[in-house]
């Protein structure tokens, strides 16, 4: 399983990978933590003939935390999220899901912008993003941009990445006063892929839900909010039956394929049973 | 077991493994660490088709490609070897057509080889492997054990006529009246997913034929040095003297690295048509495709109790999907024809009908992997016993000590043919209710039933066969030896070299025998360096395979010490001039038994017997090294054991998680308690990924659906639970060791105990899980067949 | 310019191998673990899968632990690395080798490089762990012999020595 023949450049700014990576669009791939990206590459999956090494680059790793946003470079690595201070106080969330990341050996490589881009549905950072209502600062040759992550993830591990284009960085919104963040996941072995698995970011007024955010991952093709079992619950209090209207929406948000050894009734049915807990979870549990 | 046999103070220590000074250092030396002057690489390009024509080869492109020396197909490298047949010959109609190493008009699995590129590294011979064209004709494919022996389905040797390799009855009282009189029939179909022994490092060889004096080298990470000479030397038409193979280090072998691989010999080929050294280190891919497969069965047994709980008869219907071929000299026909002869014998009832067919289908081959169908003789029986105990309302523990065999009636013969003598069944299981606090866990079930939590408790008793014999390989036609040897000498420093027969890729079986040459020669362990693994130095023997390295390698070195002592005593006395019935040695020293003291040390006796022979006596005899060997009488040894599980069990998910294991075995005389521990709790590991995760999947066109250590799980630190081992030793009566064997019994028994415990957990619900691996989905769909809860 | 005049299938590296500077032009496709078995002929990392699930290949890099399956050579650059037999005798890497030998906490010895690399990250971060903390972190490395049981015990011995409960 050695990686096909292959070419290789380190660039020496931000500006020059895009401008590499866009010159050679269907050839050239960026390499950051290549935790998936390499994978691939040794199972002979993937023949790039290009990697384009921006493991080094220090603009991707402008990371501030201020009052208001809190911006995150995409060299994050997985293990920062685990270990910073300032990302556990500011972002809560964020290390909560990095724990069910692979192992130490992964996180110590694996980057945000990496899981972003790579955009795997069973991925929990990309679910992160977009139930914290992230955005996604994206540097390209056309000039830099921002894009909601609710818009960022268009289909099966794709973004809307154009060519040339890297993630720069993660901004997300200042955690508010009152919100309680759930993630929870089913996956065979700690560290697997989750089969299903799901974010609630629900800001809490007493008992009433606000605008709730639910993102699945595992059982679904992309990040995205679920837009019926999110309506369900916001604007509502924690009751039975708001309980068993969210549970009946998820039916109607998941769509899941077949896959080998899981049929797509299956993982609705673990989805439904994540989501029952996870509501559980909400009641009882602090931010 | 004689009063002169109990040894000093060696056997039975925990003695550290002396080799992993060099393990933990990242100093050992595994096959693909071994690098050869102009040593070539080897890949392979396999069919990916479970069953198709090969058209045409196009092997111009990959010529060409960067670094490639050949491109070998059937048409050069199969003319070069003997076919090779997977056949007993004592098994009427067994039958199996004569493998060829690669394919040439039909690729028969998915993962057959089809050509070797050898290239001056392998990540060349991968590129150039993928330069390879061939045209295909995909044919339909059979892989389903039921539809091989559907007439409707493809015939895999059309030349038999039908897939069935094997058919097989045993049929002893009368099975039909005790059902028909049986107050209680519990029965069911089981179905035994395929699974493989995935060891951490893969298999590789690198052959090495020199042409000049034609002889041929093989580096081989190998179980059995001695099989492989003996295959490479009739296959390659090379003289058996000129054939040396010799084992690395290893990295995990149980059983898999013992099996005859066509794709092995065929990169011996290469090497003697290239006249270079080829190196064959297979990838995880390559792998998942060609290592030996396991398991791949469906069954269905029944079994008959009476209204007071005895178990009075059973019936087992076995099929198992052996894959393309017999596997040569590894039959893969055992683990059926262990199922039928070994199931339920622990259980006193003399009725029983049994049959087991090897049928052919489109894929691997199956060979051996460890405890082979002696979990099946479990799982079956244990299986059926709880259910019939939960029907009459009888503790599952109780019904086992009401059913097993008393010892007053060994020495006894079981239906399937099994000879017992020499277990402690009752024993065991006594200690083991005690060791886990069954009515502590059976309590604390029952409670928490009440709060919607459902544990289940296992308990499995399991019969392991051990140290096969002449009888069982002999008949056959197989040139498997089951003898083992020693050869030890003293050096003239006065400690001891020994080289045994014996392989060890783990299990430590090198200790024990060093701590047995130690004690039966008077010597400290510290004192005794060991040599295995090379086919030519050490008398020839069986290596590694079915838990016997202590029974029959530990037994030569036993024999081998005794002589070496005796001939060193002689030679001391005749030095000291003292009768030899006075001389003992203790520690090096050789003693007066009568004085207690010390004449003359080890290192004395050695400088003169080596080299000042002008001192002795005339025509003294200096025998100063000495070779043993050892072969058993019987067909087999039975050792026996006792495991349970306690597990969790979500219903809503059907995520099942092992809170605790527990095993108390009889392996009799145990040589070293720290290694046999370790054996026991990796055998575990195994039994319990067997039962919840391993499987490789197959869709609905026959194709495989896993292929990677992605998909194919096996559990890891966080999903195996704390293990504890205890063990009862009653010795093996035959021999003056008493050993007998441990490797398998970790597997046989945790598979049973989490079969058991996970129908336990799901009894209150009224359904059964009887489709292995235990994923989640199965779970659920067992629990959508419920019948209350 | 196509893509064969942009990048290098070719790269020269500086990196910091047990200590010694090493100065190399790795091929781009070379992965860390082939560069150390092959160039550097530092054998005891293993390759169980170089799909990056076995955790055999495991090595330090600028001191924490990372598939050296899922690395490049080229990713090296600058970095230091370690393997176990640079770690080997010395300090708590020393007591874990001795606890795994103490209570065979290996067999076939072929995952037991990087099963000992990780547990040395867990073991240096000087904070005591459960047993199931440790299971946690040791599930990124692959045992098929063992059956996990004796080299839990092994780290955990070594843990409650340098961080007490």
């Amino acid at each position: 399983m050695k990686a096909p023949n292959i070419t290789y450049i380190r660039p020496c700014s931000l500006t020059e990978a895009c401008h590499i990576l866009a010159e050679h669009d269907d050839e050239a791939v960026p390499l950051a933590g290549g935790q998936s990206l390499l994978a691939a590459l040794n199972l002979r999956l993937a023949a790039p003939k290009l990697l384009v090494d921006i493991g080094e680059l220090q603009e991707l790793r402008d990371s501030s935390f201020g009052s208001g946003d809190i911006r995150l470079g995409a060299l994050t690595r997985h293990h920062e999220l685990l270990d910073s201070d300032e990302v556990r106080r500011a972002l809560p969330l964020l290390p909560r899901a990095a724990a069910f990341i692979g192992h130490a050996g992964i996180r110590n490589r694996g980057t945000l912008g990496g899981s972003l881009a790579f955009a795997d549905p069973a991925a929990e950072l990309p679910a992160c993003a977009v139930a914290l209502g992230a955005t996604i600062s994206i540097a390209g040759p056309g000039g830099a941009r921002e894009l909601a992550a609710a818009d960022f993830f268009t289909g099966l591990m794709e973004t809307a990445l154009r060519p040339g284009e890297l993630i720069a960085a993660v901004r997300f919104p200042a955690a508010t006063q009152g919100t309680r963040y759930v993630i929870d996941e089913l996956s065979r072995r700690h560290g697997d892929f989750a089969v299903a698995g799901l974010v609630i970011a629900a800001p809490m007024d007493g008992k009433r839900v606000g605008e709730a955010r639910i993102v699945y991952f595992g059982c679904v093709d992309r990040a995205q909010v679920a837009r019926q079992v999110s309506t369900a619950l916001s604007g509502r209090e924690l009751t039975q039956s708001t309980v068993e209207a969210v549970i009946d929406a998820v039916g109607e948000d998941l769509a899941p394929d077949d896959t080998p050894g899981w049929r797509a009734e299956t993982k609705l049915r673990l989805a439904r049973t994540l989501t029952r807990r996870a509501l559980a979870q909400l009641t009882g549990a602090a931010a | 077991m004689s009063e002169a046999t109990t040894i000093g103070n060696v056997i039975g220590a925990s003695i550290p493994r002396r080799e992993l000074n060099r393990l933990v250092s990242g100093k050992g030396r595994y096959i693909d660490d071994i690098k050869l002057p102009r040593m070539l690489h080897l890949a392979y390009v396999r069919s990916p088709h479970p069953h198709a024509r090969i058209k045409a080869i196009s092997t111009e492109a990959a010529l060409a490609a960067a670094g490639v020396e050949a491109v070998l197909t059937a048409a050069e490298i199969n003319p070069m070897c003997q076919p090779l047949v997977g056949v007993a010959q004592h098994r009427p109609g067994h039958r199996s057509p004569p493998q060829k190493l690669l394919a040439e008009e039909r690729a028969l699995w998915q993962g057959q080889p089809v050509a070797a590129v050898v290239a001056a590294t392998r990540a060349e011979a991968e590129d150039a492997a993928a330069l390879v064209e061939i045209a295909w004709e995909p044919l339909e494919p059979v892989w389903l054990p039921h539809d091989a022996l559907d007439a409707r389905r493809p015939v895999v040797h059309p030349e038999l006529g039908d897939n069935v390799a094997f058919d097989f009855s045993i049929e002893k009282g009368n099975a039909a009246k005790a059902f028909a009189e049986a107050a209680v029939i519990v029965g069911d179909d089981f179905r035994f997913e395929r699974q493989q022994a995935m060891t951490l490092e893969a298999r590789g060889l690198i052959a090495d034929f020199n042409s000049a004096d034609g002889t041929l080298t093989v580096h081989h990470a190998h179980q059995s040095p001695f099989q492989m000479q003996d295959l490479y030397s009739r296959h390659f038409d090379i003289p058996e003297h000129k054939v040396k193979v010799v084992a690395p280090d290893i990295g995990g072998g149980f059983g898999m690295k013992l099996n005859v691989y066509t794709e092995e010999l065929a990169a011996v080929a290469a090497s003697i048509r290239l006249g270079r050294p080829v190196k064959y280190c297979a990838d995880r891919l390559e792998a998942f495709l060609g290592d030996a497969h396991a398991r791949d069965h469906v069954m269905s047994a029944r079994m008959a109790v009476s209204a007071d709980g005895k178990i009075t008869a059973m019936e087992v219907d076995d099929v198992g999907a052996v894959g393309a071929y017999g596997m040569p000299l590894r039959f893969n026909v055992a683990e059926g024809m262990m199922l039928i002869t070994m199931c339920g014998a622990p259980y006193d009832f003399s009725d029983y009908k049994a049959r087991t067919r090897s049928v052919y289908v489109n894929k691997n081959l199956i060979g051996m992997y460890r405890g082979v169908g002696m979990p099946f003789a479990c799982i079956l029986p244990e299986v059926l016993a709880d259910r019939a105990a939960n029907q009459l309302g009888i503790d599952p523990v109780e019904f086992r000590r009401r059913n097993f065999r008393r010892k007053e009636t060994f020495p006894c013969l079981t239906p399937g043919g099994q000879r017992l003598q020499g277990l402690s069944l009752q024993a065991s299981l006594d200690k083991l209710v005690v060791s886990m606090d069954y009515d502590a866990l059976r309590a604390e079930q029952t409670e928490l039933r009440k709060r919607s939590i459902y544990r289940g408790i296992g308990i499995a008793t399991f019969l392991e066969q051990t140290a096969y014999g002449p009888p069982y390989y002999g008949p056959s036609g197989a040139r498997i030896s089951t003898q083992d040897g020693c050869h030890l000498r003293l050096e003239p420093s006065g400690t001891i070299r020994c080289v045994t027969s014996i392989t060890d890729q783990g299990q430590g079986t090198l200790t024990g025998i060093a701590q047995i040459v130690a004690d039966s020669v008077g010597v400290g362990y510290d004192d005794v360096g060991m040599i295995a693994g090379d086919s030519t130095i050490s008398p020839y023997g069986g290596g590694a395979w079915a838990s016997r390295g202590m029974m029959v390698g530990g037994e030569a070195a036993l024999g081998a010490g005794r002589k070496l002592k005796a001939n060193i005593l002689a030679l001391a006395g005749a030095i000291t001039q003292t009768p030899l019935g006075d001389l003992d040695i203790v520690a090096s020293q050789v003693v007066n038994t009568g004085t207690g003291m010390a004449v003359i040390s080890l290192a004395d006796v050695a400088k003169i017997g080596y080299f000042r022979q002008d001192t002795l006596p005339p025509k003294f005899d200096v025998q100063l090294s000495v070779t043993h060997s050892f072969v058993t009488g019987e067909l087999c040894y039975i050792a026996n054991g006792v495991q349970a599980s306690y597990v969790e069990l979500d219903p809503e998910t059907g995520f099942i998680k092992m809170l605790g294991q527990w095993a108390v075995d009889d392996c009799g005389r145990i040589i070293n308690p720290l290694l046999v521990n370790e054996q026991v709790r990796g055998g575990i590991g195994q039994g319990i990924g067997a039962v919840l995760y391993e499987e490789c999947m197959y869709g609905p066109e026959g194709y495989l659906e896993n292929g990677t250590m992605i998909d194919y799980l096996l559990p890891m630190a966080a999903d195996l639970p704390d293990i504890v081992v205890e063990h009862v030793e009653t010795p093996e009566a035959s021999t003056d060791l008493g050993a007998k064997g441990i490797g398998e019994a970790g597997l046989i028994g945790a598979m049973g105990a989490v079969w058991v415990a996970v129908n336990d957990a799901l009894a209150p619900f009224g359904t059964a899980i009887t489709h292995q691996p235990f994923t989640p989905e199965r779970v659920l769909d067992a629990l959508a067949k419920s019948t209350r809860g | 310019m196509s893509v064969a005049e942009s990048g290098h299938e070719f790269i020269d590296v500086e990196v910091i191998v047990n200590g010694r500077t090493v100065r190399s032009r790795v091929r781009a496709r070379q992965h860390l673990a082939d560069f150390l078995r092959q160039e550097l002929e530092l054998t005891g990392t293993h390759l169980g899968c170089e799909h990056g699930v076995c955790g055999a290949c495991t090595v330090l890099i600028d001191g924490r632990t990372a598939r050296g399956c899922l690395t490049l050579a080229a990713q090296a650059h600058g970095k230091r690395i370690e393997t176990v037999e640079g770690l080997s005798g010395q300090g708590a890497f020393a007591r874990l080798q001795d606890a795994f030998i103490g209570l065979n906490a290996a067999q076939c010895g072929f995952c037991t490089s990087g099963m000992l690399l990780t547990a040395y990250e867990l073991v240096s971060e000087k904070v005591p762990r459960t047993r199931n903390e440790i299971r946690d972190y040791l599930s990124g490395n692959m045992c098929r012999c063992t059956g996990y049981h004796a080299i839990i015990d092994a780290v955990a011995s070594v843990l409650a020595e340098v961080a007490p409960a």
